[in-house]
């Protein structure tokens, strides 16, 4: 056996022991970065705290009839606040019907049927709708889409008439239905990407099964892909109606700012975001409470909708961990401004 | 040769047409001279991935009503050989086959054949069972009738049928309604047996279906084959030669992509024609 | 027995299920398409007529007669903005990702830490702008209204974006590298240095990107936080222009002139937006080239 050269102990040290001060950058990023880490639940935690306490005001003074009742008045100095609720959800659930199923779809088109090489231009291309600023959607929304989609309105409502809140009324320039069309396109890009990743996921021994029997594309797609997308793609209809609730200017500039409750699709309409925005900025008093008391419906309706979409994206991932894609895409969502 | 009617107009192949067919396996009257069964036959098959020429330029014939294995070491184009029986082949990107597959007497890749009609009628097992996760044990038998509208008494009937060929009926009638998934890894496997024969195949491909299971299970699986092979032909691809002599009444030795041999399975064992099966039969080499 | 074999095709019905879905599936993802060509077409045909040299170069004039002037306040100011948001929000969004995929693995802390970062991501822009104003604005730190508050509220925004991407980023590094490092007897914060970040910094850049891009395109959080300026300035403790907020408020002028620079700027905007979507995405793809 060779003689060990290297002495193992070294001023009644092992030289396997690392200096004190060596290994102080170790324990100072760590220390460092678990800090930054509980700032973050720190802040979170303060956010909550802070705007409870601003909006206090209006939840004391108005009670449970602040989301019940329904008389917004900023003249009057009255705050209740169902107009803006019934609004922000029916702008979103119009968003949500409109958006899912073309989204659904064209995750469908672009992973299961379309030729290989078109594939990566159609998902940029979709990927790209998210790209837009909200404020854009907005002028676009205002001076293009809705003026373009009035005769169309007018039409719809004449000859429906006889449905009850679908037609009958006289459509105004800006209403619920423009919003919540403008709400869909701008959830498409992400109930479409996290679409098509959970439809990636399907093991190809199950599709593979589908073929061996015979079936044909579609019957495939509605054997295998879909049964099994099902919870991932609800996770991501979750967090597509996570980011219509929350979303401000598009809507504030095509809904109409009108806080009634609309008789009809195509009357106007209010939104808890758009009533921020509009209102915020000469508000005084009380009605900075309402304001914020707003706000707090709007935080506590997106942050639910979102626990329980990602509950329902963690299910749909039938174990792989979100990473990957999901971790970029999942990030994009948001009430945008 | 087993005698057909047909409507399309069909490329008759001769018995013996091929290159150096092995008159080994002529000996035995098999089940096609009783004029019942299907058979499959390969002429000049090659398959490619992209560039890459996995099968080469194959003539082999499976004959009506008996088991054939397929055996070879990895890499040798078996699976590629089969998936090109149910034209499964061609659904990896890239991926294209040449030549002519007759069943019964049928090209199955003649430009006017539908090829979900072809999957019909040509059955298949995979490696890793897969029973479809989200439907029952008895939706999953049920999946191909469906398609094709089989419905009510006579959908049951066919389960039911189906589940007990395979040996699962008494496994599983208490549980019919519950998750496919939900059963012993062999049961999946036996289940996938039933979904595929529940459409009444002409043949049925196996792709190495015991290699995920236990030796148990295994064993079911090769009495089921056995119990078949009365009313399907059956091609079974497997690395296992011990099952191959176990459940074969032909095997077939492949290398490279190519048909190095195809002879009776007793005699394919021990008494091997090419210097390349015994040394692979043997052990020495794979 | 004799057997009679064909190869009837599939039923009929079933072939033109298959093509009809084929078409209404084409169909529906032709839907989705058309508002972004609608989009760009409209900005290009109204926001090109705004463009001109003066238009980058000067200021508006905020008269509602006369010249409106041109939006080089805002585009200064969003970049100003923007940037200090960035350098705020990605340092920390890395340092949290690298604490949750270095240290943190499996601890509830961590956990935590993750989930509501995760959650963040779902907070709406406006709640962001609340937050700060009640935080910063009302308690008149540093003046009212001022463009560093804004960024402090688009910081808030983009921190989970970065924390996210960063995360996805960091654990694409192959372990083997970590290990390789370690062995060799560097300590964890020089592994981390020298070996994890520089392997994970396309797709560190990519997600900054990003969530720069997602910034710029903001205006709630600056409504009641930076409001506005009209001229251009480089003192972030006061109001600022910038681009969105200039649209918003020009989209609803009565005046055809005013709403033309709307158009203009909004054209702006999407290009700075685009440009940056289009550099994370050449990074991220020369990265896997690599």
């Amino acid at each position: 056996m060779a003689e060990a050269t290297i002495p193992t102990v070294r001023a009644g040290r092992s030289t396997f022991e690392r200096p004190r001060t060596a290994r102080l950058p170790d324990r100072a990023l760590k220390w460092g970065l678990s800090a930054l880490a509980a700032m973050i639940l720190v802040i979170i935690a303060y956010f909550f705290a802070r705007l409870l306490g601003e909006s206090s005001g209006a939840f004391k003074r108005y009670g449970l009839s602040f989301v019940l009742g329904n008389d917004w008045d900023s003249s009057r100095g009255i705050y209740h606040g169902a107009a803006l609720l019934v609004g922000t959800l029916i702008t979103s659930t119009i968003g949500l019907l409109i958006g899912v199923p073309v989204a659904v779809s064209s995750a469908l088109f672009i992973n299961e049927l379309c030729p290989r090489r078109a594939r990566g231009l159609l998902s940029a291309l979709v990927d790209l709708l998210a790209a837009v600023p909200s404020v854009v959607y907005g002028l676009w929304g205002v001076f293009f889409l809705a003026p373009k989609l009035q005769p169309a309105e007018r039409w719809l409502a004449s000859t429906l008439s006889f449905v009850p809140w679908l037609g009958g009324g006289t459509p105004t320039l800006f209403n619920y239905f423009i919003a919540g069309l403008i709400l869909a396109i701008m959830i498409l890009p992400i109930v479409s990407a996290i679409s098509r990743e959970v439809m990636a996921t399907v093991p190809a021994e199950h599709k593979e099964a589908a073929l061996a029997l015979g079936a044909t594309r579609w019957e495939m797609i509605r054997m295998a892909v879909l049964p099994y997308s099902r919870a991932g793609i609800s996770g991501g209809a979750m967090l597509g109606l996570g980011r219509a609730l929350g979303e401000t200017i598009a809507v504030v500039l095509v809904i109409g700012d009108a806080p009634v409750i609309g008789h009809h699709l195509f009357s106007q309409g209010y939104s808890l975001a758009a009533v921020i925005a509009n209102e915020f900025g000469e508000a005084q008093g009380v009605h900075v409470s309402a304001l914020f008391a707003a706000g707090v419906v709007l935080f506590v309706l997106t942050l639910t909708v979102n626990v329980v979409a990602r509950w329902f994206v963690a299910r749909g991932s039938h174990g792989t961990r979100g990473t990957g894609a999901t971790g970029m895409t999942v990030a994009a969502p948001a009430g945008e401004a | 040769m087993t005698p057909t009617t047909n409507k399309e107009p069909m490329e008759m192949a001769t018995a013996g047409s091929g290159p150096e067919r092995d008159e080994r396996l002529d000996r035995k009257p098999g089940v096609a001279e009783r004029g019942t069964g299907h058979s499959i036959t390969i002429r000049g098959l090659s398959a490619y991935y992209g560039d890459q020429h996995a099968v080469r330029g194959l003539d082999l014939d499976f004959r009506a009503g008996e088991v054939t294995a397929i055996i070879g070491p990895s890499g040798c184009g078996k699976s590629t050989m089969i998936r090109c029986l149910n034209r499964m082949h061609e659904e990896v990107p890239g991926a294209r086959a040449e030549g002519r597959v007759l069943l019964d007497g049928l090209d199955l890749y003649a430009p006017e054949v539908d090829v979900t009609a072809v999957r019909r009628r040509i059955g298949m097992v995979f490696q890793k069972p897969n029973p479809f996760p989200t439907m029952s044990v008895f939706d999953n038998v049920a999946a191909g009738l469906r398609l094709t509208g089989t419905k009510g008494e006579d959908l049951r009937e066919r389960v039911h049928r189906a589940l007990r060929a395979v040996g699962l009926w008494n496994e599983v009638k208490h549980r019919l309604n519950r998750p496919g998934v939900g059963l012993s890894g062999g049961q999946q496997q036996r289940l996938c047996i039933a979904r595929a024969i529940a459409v009444e195949p002409s043949v049925i491909l196996m792709d190495e279906p015991c290699s995920a299971l236990d030796p148990v299970a295994t064993l079911k699986v090769e009495e089921l084959i056995d119990e078949l092979k009365d009313r399907y032909t059956i091609v079974i691809v497997t690395h296992n030669m011990q099952q191959a002599a176990r459940v074969s009444n032909s095997t077939a030795y492949m290398l490279d992509g190519q048909l190095v041999e195809h002879a009776p399975t007793a005699e394919i064992f021990t008494n091997p024609r090419d210097h390349r099966t015994e040394r692979y039969v043997t052990g020495k080499f794979g | 027995m004799s057997v009679t074999f064909t190869l009837s095709p599939v039923s009929s019905r079933r072939r033109r299920t298959d093509r009809a879905m084929w078409g209404v599936l084409l169909a529906l993802t032709v839907l989705a398409l058309i508002p972004l060509v609608l989009i760009v077409y409209y900005l290009l045909r109204k926001g090109l007529g705004a463009w001109s040299p003066s238009f980058f170069t000067t200021d508006p004039t905020g008269s509602f007669f006369g010249d409106p002037g041109g939006i080089r306040s805002a585009i200064l100011g969003s970049l100003e903005i923007v940037a200090l948001a960035s350098i705020i929000a990605v340092p920390i969004g890395i340092g949290v990702a690298l604490y949750l995929t270095e240290y943190g693995r499996g601890s509830w802390f961590a956990g935590s830490v993750r989930y509501f970062v995760d959650v963040m991501t779902g907070v709406p822009s406006i709640v962001f702008g609340l937050f700060v104003y009640i935080v910063l604005v009302t308690s008149h730190i540093g003046g009212n209204f001022a463009a560093w508050k804004g960024a402090v509220a688009l910081a808030l925004l983009m921190l989970p974006i970065v924390a996210r991407s960063a995360e996805v980023a960091l654990l694409l590094v192959p372990n083997g590298l970590r290990e390789a490092a370690l062995a060799l007897g560097a300590p964890r914060w020089r592994m981390l240095l020298r070996v994890v970040l520089p392997t994970a910094a396309p797709g560190l850049l990519t997600g900054s990107l990003l969530a720069v891009a997602r910034a710029m395109g903001e205006t709630a959080p600056l409504l009641f936080t930076v409001t506005f300026a009209l001229g251009a300035t480089a003192n972030l403790g006061q109001p600022m222009n910038t681009l969105p907020y200039m649209v918003f408020t020009d989209i609803q002028s009565p005046r055809a002139a005013i709403v033309q620079i709307a158009w203009g700027a909004g054209l702006t905007l999407v290009a700075l937006v685009l440009i940056l979507n289009l550099l994370a995405r050449a990074i991220e793809r020369r990265s896997h080239m690599a």
